[in-house]
C-alpha cells in the first residue's frame, strides 16, 4: 500500500510540456492578441488626464442611473488619485475590462450551447465547477510557464476563473424563457436562429446581464492573484505591500480596488436592470413602428 | 388531398416516453391506455378527422384529454409518434425543418391559451411578426398589421407593451398576430379560456363575427362545451387520447355516442346550441292568399285556430289573419285576404339559436314562424314546442295541442258566418256574371 500513488502530478507536468510544444505557435498567437488587446485599453485609459478619464465615468455613471452614481463616482474616484493609485487603477481596471470581455465573449456563445443542447450542458456543468472552485494560484503556474511573465497569464487565469457564472446564467436566461413564446415564434415558422436572437436573447438579457455582472466582480477578485504573476497594477501593489510589509501601502491600493469595484458593480448591475435590453441594437429593434403610427 | 379538405389527420398517435413505437403498436393491437407501460404515456390515440375550408373544428376534452398535444402536431410542434398530418394537401409528418417551416409561414398560424406575446415588443411589431418571418418588407408589413390591429379593436393601442394591456386585449394582439399571416387555416389552443366570462363571451362573438367576413378554417380547442357548441360547426368530443365523437353540436346534444358525452352534455346551455329549425314543427294553420277570408275561415276552424299564416305565391310567408278579422270581412262580403294581413308577427331565421326565441315567444300570441331567406315559411315554433326542446321532452310521443290561441269565436258561429259568406259570395258572382 505505501507504494500505492497515482502519479497525477506528472502527468500534469507531461500535459503542461506537450501542450508547450506542441501549440507553442497558437500560445504565442494568444499571448501577442491579448497583449495588443491590453495594451490598447491601458493606453487609451492611462493617457489622457485623469480628470478627463473621470469625467467620461460621472458622466456614464449619471446616464444609467442618476446623479447619486454620478456623485459617488466623482469622489471614489478622486479619492484614487488622491492616494496616488491612479495610474495602477487604469492598470487593473484595463486587466479587469480586457478579461471580462474576453470571458463573456467565451460564455455567452458556451451558455447559449448548453440551452439549446442537453448534452453540451451535461458536459459543461462539471467542467465549470472545475474551473470555478479550483484555486486560482493552480492554474497560474502552467499559465506562468506557458504564456511567460506579464499580464497574459494574468488574463487567462482571470478569464478561465471568471467565465462560469457568465455560462451559468445565459444558460438559465435562455432556458427559462416561456415556452410558449418560444413555441409562438416557431408557430409562425421562424428559423432556430430567429428565436433565438428575437425571442430568447432578448427576454433573457436581464439574467445574462446578471452573470455579466458576476463575470466582472470576479474579474476583479482576481486582480491581486494577476498582480503575482506581473501583470502589475493594483494587484502589484498590494503583492508589493505583503512583501514589505507595508500597511499603508496595502490600504491605499486595497481601497482602490474597493472604489473600483462598487462601480463597476453599480454600473453592470444597472445596465442589467433597465427594461430596454442593452442589446437592442443587436435584436434589430428601431423606431420606424412608432413613426408609422404617428 | 381533395379541395374539400383543409386540415386532415390519420390515425395519429402521440406517445411520450421510453420507446413510444412498441407502446403505439401495443395500441394499435388493442391495448389499453393504462396497459402500455409505466414509462410511455399516451396523449393521442388513433385520431383521426377531416376539417372543410371554412370549418370552425373544436376539439373539446377536459384536461389531459390529449387536446393540446393534438393540436400541436397539426402545425408539427410536435412531432406524431405514428400517422399523418395534411395541411392544404402538403403531409407535415415527418418532413425536414425547413418545409415545415414553409408550410408554418403560409398555411398555418397558431393563438396560445397564455397569449404568447412578446413582451418586448410592441402590440404592432407583436401583430407584423409573423410578417417579418414571412419576409415582408419593413413598411408593408407594418401597415398590414396596423389594418388587421384595427379589426381587432385595438386602434390607438398599437404603440403599448402586452404588459400594458388588459387579458382579453392582449388575446386581440394574440389573434392579431395569426391573423396579419393570412394564412388559411387557424389554430386555438384555449384560446379564450384565461379569461374571465364576460370578455370570453365578447371575445367568442367577435370571432364568429371574424369568421363571417374572413372565412378562415379554425381549429380551435376547448374544455368548456358551451364554448365548443357556442363557436363549432362541427365538435370533436376527445376523452383519455381518443376522440369518442365528432359531430355537429346538435348531434352531439341530441345524440350522444356514449353516457360519457351524454353525462357531459348534461350541463349544456340548450337554448344556445339548439337552432330554430331544429326544433320547429311543419306549420298547419296555413292559408294561401287566393283561398279567400272564407277558406281562411274554413282552415281556422278545422284547426280550431285563433289565427293563420298567409302565404303568397312560392310559398312565401305575407303575415298573419285573425279570426275576428277574417270574420268581419267575410260579413262585410269582402274577397280580398291581403286586406288585414298583419305583417307584425314574430318570424327567425332556422339558424336562431332558441335563447334568442324567448322574447318573441311571450311578446307574441301565435307561434313564431321560421322562414328563410327568401321569407319562404319553413315551420313554426309554438311556446310548447320551445319548453319542450329546453327539457329535452320530445313533442312527438303524445298529442299535444300546439297550435295558439285557441279560437274565440264558438264554432257555430263561424258555421253559420261561413254558410251566409257561400250564399252571399254565390249571389255576388251571379250578380257579376250578370
Amino acid at each position: 500500500m505505501d507504494d500505492f500513488r497515482i502519479p497525477l502530478g506528472k502527468w500534469a507536468d507531461q500535459g503542461v510540456d506537450v501542450l508547450t510544444d506542441t501549440l507553442r505557435p497558437l500560445f504565442d498567437l494568444i499571448r501577442l492578441v491579448f497583449t495588443a488587446i491590453y495594451d490598447a485599453v491601458e493606453f487609451v485609459l492611462i493617457t489622457p488626464p485623469f480628470w478627463v478619464i473621470i469625467l467620461a465615468a460621472v458622466v456614464i455613471a449619471f446616464m444609467v442611473k442618476g446623479w447619486k452614481f454620478a456623485a459617488g463616482t466623482a469622489v471614489g474616484l478622486l479619492l484614487i488619485v488622491g492616494v496616488n493609485q491612479w495610474e495602477t487603477s487604469m492598470e487593473s481596471l484595463s486587466l479587469v475590462l480586457v478579461a471580462s470581455a474576453i470571458a463573456i465573449a467565451i460564455a455567452v456563445p458556451l451558455g447559449i450551447l448548453a440551452a439549446r443542447s442537453d448534452l453540451a450542458s451535461t458536459i459543461l456543468r462539471p467542467v465549470l465547477d472545475f474551473m470555478q472552485t479550483m484555486p486560482a494560484f493552480v492554474y497560474l503556474v502552467p499559465a506562468l510557464i506557458i504564456f511567460r511573465i506579464g499580464v497574459v497569464p494574468g488574463i487567462v487565469a482571470t478569464v478561465i476563473f471568471a467565465m462560469a457564472p457568465g455560462v451559468r446564467l445565459t444558460e438559465l436566461g435562455i432556458r427559462s424563457v416561456d415556452s410558449e413564446v418560444v413555441e409562438a415564434g416557431q408557430s409562425f415558422g421562424s428559423s432556430p436562429w430567429r428565436i433565438l436572437r428575437q425571442i430568447q436573447l432578448p427576454l433573457a438579457t436581464p439574467t445574462i446581464m446578471a452573470g455579466v455582472n458576476q463575470v466582472i466582480m470576479l474579474s476583479l477578485s482576481m486582480v491581486v492573484i494577476a498582480g503575482m504573476v506581473g501583470a502589475g497594477g493594483l494587484g502589484g501593489q498590494i503583492v508589493q505591500a505583503l512583501s514589505r510589509i507595508d500597511v499603508g501601502l496595502g490600504a491605499e491600493a486595497g481601497i482602490s480596488v474597493v472604489i473600483i469595484a462598487i462601480f463597476l458593480d453599480r454600473l453592470s448591475g444597472a445596465l442589467a436592470g433597465k427594461r430596454r435590453s442593452p442589446l437592442r441594437w443587436f435584436t434589430g429593434r428601431n423606431k420606424e413602428s412608432q413613426k408609422l403610427a404617428a | 388531398m381533395t379541395s374539400s379538405t383543409s386540415v386532415s389527420a390519420k390515425n395519429l398517435y402521440k406517445v411520450f416516453g421510453r420507446r413510444p413505437k412498441d407502446a403505439v403498436r401495443k395500441l394499435q393491437n388493442g391495448a389499453s391506455r393504462n396497459e402500455i407501460g409505466t414509462q410511455e404515456t399516451a396523449a393521442v390515440i388513433d385520431a383521426s378527422f377531416d376539417v372543410k375550408p371554412g370549418e370552425i373544428f373544436v376539439v373539446m376534452g377536459l384536461s389531459g384529454s390529449g387536446k393540446s398535444t393534438l393540436i400541436r402536431m397539426l402545425n408539427g410542434l410536435l412531432e406524431p409518434t405514428s400517422g399523418s398530418v395534411t395541411i392544404a394537401g402538403t403531409e407535415i409528418a415527418g418532413v425536414p425543418a425547413a418545409t415545415l417551416r414553409r408550410v408554418r409561414q403560409q398555411n398555418v398560424s397558431m393563438v396560445f391559451q397564455h397569449f404568447a406575446l412578446f413582451p418586448h415588443r410592441t402590440v404592432l411589431d407583436n401583430a407584423a411578426y409573423g410578417l417579418e418571418v414571412q419576409g415582408v418588407a419593413k413598411a408593408e408589413r407594418l401597415e398590414r398589421a396596423q389594418k388587421i390591429v384595427k379589426i381587432v379593436g385595438l386602434d390607438g393601442w398599437q404603440d403599448k407593451y402586452p404588459s400594458q394591456l388588459s387579458g382579453g386585449m392582449q388575446q386581440r394582439v394574440g389573434l392579431a398576430r395569426a391573423l396579419a399571416t393570412e394564412t388559411d387555416i387557424l389554430l386555438m389552443d384555449e384560446a379564450f379560456s384565461a379569461l374571465d366570462p364576460l370578455i370570453r363571451r365578447e371575445m367568442q362573438e367577435q370571432l364568429l363575427e371574424l369568421q363571417a367576413e374572413l372565412g378562415k378554417t379554425i381549429i380551435f380547442i376547448t374544455h368548456d362545451l358551451n364554448e365548443a357548441m357556442f363557436l363549432g360547426d362541427r365538435i370533436a368530443v376527445m376523452r383519455d387520447g381518443r376522440i369518442v365523437q365528432i359531430g355537429t353540436p346538435e348531434d352531439i346534444l341530441t345524440d350522444p355516442a356514449n353516457d360519457y358525452v351524454a353525462q357531459f352534455v348534461q350541463d349544456v346551455d340548450r337554448a344556445r346550441v339548439l337552432t330554430a329549425s331544429s326544433v320547429m314543427e311543419p306549420a298547419r294553420a296555413v292559408v294561401p292568399l287566393t283561398a279567400g277570408p272564407r277558406g281562411a275561415l274554413r282552415v281556422m276552424r278545422d284547426l280550431q285556430a285563433g289565427a293563420a299564416f298567409v302565404l303568397g305565391r312560392d310559398l312565401t310567408l305575407l303575415g298573419v289573419v285573425r279570426d275576428s278579422h277574417v270574420m268581419r270581412q267575410v260579413k262585410a262580403n269582402d274577397t280580398d285576404l291581403a286586406k288585414i294581413i298583419n305583417q307584425e308577427h314574430a318570424s327567425v331565421s332556422p339558424d336562431a339559436a332558441l335563447v334568442d326565441l324567448f322574447e318573441l315567444a311571450v311578446e307574441s300570441p301565435l307561434p313564431i314562424a321560421v322562414v328563410d331567406d327568401n321569407r319562404r315559411l319553413l315551420g313554426v315554433i309554438p311556446r310548447v314546442t320551445l319548453l319542450a326542446a329546453l327539457g329535452n321532452v320530445p313533442t312527438n310521443t303524445s298529442p299535444m295541442a300546439v297550435i295558439e290561441p285557441v279560437s274565440i269565436i264558438p264554432d257555430a258561429e263561424l258555421d253559420t258566418v261561413l254558410a251566409q259568406g257561400e250564399l252571399a259570395a254565390s249571389t255576388a258572382g251571379q250578380q257579376g256574371d250578370n
